[in-house]
């Protein structure tokens, strides 16, 4: 199955009350999937083509502020477009999932994968201050997994989730396990779990207001602390990474996503070759595992950030080392998937010498 | 005779909708705004509806009808309460839910939501309060903006070669497929505002009778924006407004009788 094809059909089974989205290479097939799956008809999940990735996302927003599992997909252009409903949903705290299956950019730029939208998921996106948790999964099964799971995060904290992808994850067939069925939530467990929906004010209570705006800047400072107070606790709890021969590790790769996969490889014939590398990949990129990489930092001789981008993630793996340990970053962009000799090569002439 | 014993229940002629709750207005006195939203909450009382009834605002003046209307609401980003509406009805579907919008949010930077929600049928009811001008932003011009008329934007009046030509939003939303109501009404005088009451009703009920989607512009007057006291404000809006926006339905399909 295809990674966008594991998407949708986690979604189904994870008790997703909404799809909206609008198509976009490469990740059309979550919900050309879902449209052959028919899910209304069996677990009643709404799926809707939008007329714009703008209206997909302001549906995620209204059908989360009503209390409902609902989430879009798109790929990096599509998901620019969506940044304004994202800072919208983190400002009223509505829970919804958006998935990136990112292609190179900027701009229209092309439909081969890419990593290149780390700052964009990382750093916010839209305007203020606020962050997206951030789920990067490196396989078809984490593909699946990773649905259930960010609309567990974005419930638990009231905030926006993001699964980043990209166009090898999403388009890569491989066998997976599809998660168990678990049943949509009813009306009464919606009630007594999101007590804030705006979904009808049942037995008199006071109104549900869901918005971002507060013109008083002294309550939106408040309100704007609060933010940060839970960003926090998400930074100290949602830590997610995976570390592979680190035991004994001299050199340190960083890599998400499909990166990771690659970087895998290239621990295999480093090793082979007498080289002691290690993997760090976070699953989560934000929050980020800052405190697990300078740890690292004081292990290694030095940490190459790889990634296919021009060195995004490089940036938080320059504040956690803090200067201690010698990064560098080894990238390709347009598209171009790199090949695990180029990464060798890089990491001999970048950090070995 | 006492206050007291005038004030007794058998003597009740008229009161505030229960859901029209005590919070100061900021509504600039003979803004249409006020009038309609005593009559969505007196539609909504009157329905039965105050406890399954969800409502998004927008952005404009009446980003803040949520601090009046004792219901739950969802504030949206400019242009974008349709497509929230659309979610929201289709995850609970016997809820009443409605969007408040006006010319700008409606008609120019939330058009494509607007035009593609009503086209795909959504069973929702949408209120449009045209008053030709950005009332909150302080008297911009609008999509709705009358030839000639004069704006903060448009200083010397509307010309079309500079700024294009007024947008009729409702007359386009009467040929799409997926509208059974579509209406244009005002609120300048009672005889009026007892027709907008019923537009506004029947326009929540055939949300909750799932014919559709429908759509209700009240044509309004912003006399602080126009720079107009409210009586002359009225005035200028029946000789100016009125005649290129007409009052009446432009299309029903919930009904045989359809006198267009």
């Amino acid at each position: 199955m295809k990674g966008n094809e594991a998407i949708a059909h986690a979604a189904i089974r994870c008790g997703c009350d909404g799809y909206f989205g609008y198509p976009i290479t490469p990740q059309s097939e979550v919900l050309e999937t879902l449209a052959i799956e028919k899910p209304w008809e069996t677990t009643g999940m709404v799926v809707l083509q939008a007329e714009s990735e703008l209206a997909s996302i302001n549906m995620v927003y209204g059908a989360g502020a009503a209390g409902k599992r609902a989430m879009t997909s798109s790929s990096s252009p599509g998901v620019a477009l969506m940044q304004e409903g994202i800072a919208y949903m983190a400002g009223a705290e509505i829970p919804g999932l958006i998935v990136n299956v990112q292609r190179g950019g900027p701009g229209l730029g092309t439909i081969q994968p890419s990593q290149s939208d780390y700052f964009q998921a990382t750093r916010g996106g839209g305007n203020g201050d606020y962050n997206v948790i951030v789920l990067a999964p490196a396989s078809v099964q984490e593909m699946a997994d990773f649905v259930d799971l960010a609309f567990e995060l974005a419930f638990k904290y009231r905030n926006p989730a993001m699964i980043l992808s990209d166009g090898v994850i999403g388009q890569m067939m491989e066998k997976l396990v599809l998660p168990p069925f678990k049943p949509r939530r009813s009306e009464e467990q919606i009630q007594a779990e999101c007590p804030w929906a705006t979904c009808g004010r049942k037995n008199g209570r006071q109104p549900n207001i869901l918005t971002s705006l507060e013109l008083d800047c002294a309550k939106m400072e408040q309100k704007n602390l609060h933010l940060q107070a839970k960003y926090q606790t998400i930074r100290e709890t949602e830590v997610r990474f995976e570390n592979i021969n680190c035991e004994d590790a001299e050199y340190l790769i960083v890599a998400f996503g499909s990166a990771a996969r690659i970087a895998l490889k290239v621990v295999e014939m480093c090793r082979a070759e007498g080289i002691k590398a290690g993997l760090l990949r976070p699953s989560a990129l934000w929050p980020f595992p800052s405190r697990e990489i300078e740890r690292m930092g004081r292990q290694v001789k030095g940490i190459l950030s790889f990634e296919i981008n021009a060195g995004q993630m490089l940036e938080d793996i320059l504040l956690a080392t803090n200067g201690r340990t010698p990064v560098a970053h080894y990238g390709r962009m347009g598209g171009v998937v790199p090949t695990p000799e180029e990464v060798i090569q890089a990491l001999k002439d970048k950090l070995i010498k | 005779m006492t206050e007291e014993e005038i004030m007794r229940p058998e003597n009740l002629v008229y009161k505030k909708p229960t859901l029209l709750n005590d919070t100061p207005m900021h509504y600039c006195p003979g803004c249409s705004h006020g009038v309609v939203h005593k009559l969505v909450a007196e539609i909504i009382e009157e329905m039965g509806m105050a406890e399954k009834t969800v409502a998004i605002s927008p952005v404009g003046c009446a980003v803040f009808a949520y601090n009046y209307i004792d219901v739950d609401w969802v504030e949206a980003a400019h242009g974008r309460a349709p497509a929230v509406a659309t979610a929201i009805k289709r995850l609970w579907p016997d809820r009443l839910v409605f969007t408040y919008q006006g010319d700008g949010d409606l008609a120019c930077i939330g058009t494509a939501e607007s035009i593609h929600a009503l086209n795909r049928g959504e069973h929702i009811a949408v209120i449009f309060i045209n008053n030709a001008i950005y009332g909150m932003t302080g008297g911009q011009m609008a999509p709705t903006t009358l030839m000639g008329m004069k704006t903060a934007t448009c200083p010397y009046g509307r010309v079309a070669d500079l700024h294009g030509y007024p947008l009729k939003l409702t007359e386009i939303a009467a040929t799409l497929e997926g509208t059974c109501y579509v209406t244009r009404q005002s609120v300048h005088n009672v005889a009026a505002i007892r027709r907008a009451k019923k537009a506004i009703r029947k326009a929540f009920e055939n949300s909750m009778s799932g014919k559709g989607a429908s759509l209700v512009e009240i044509v309004s007057t912003c006399n602080a924006g126009w720079k107009l006291s409210p009586e002359k404000a009225n005035q200028w809006m029946e000789e100016n407004m009125f005649k290129f926006y007409p009052l009446g339905d432009l299309k029903d399909t919930t009904t045989t009788d359809n006198s267009l």
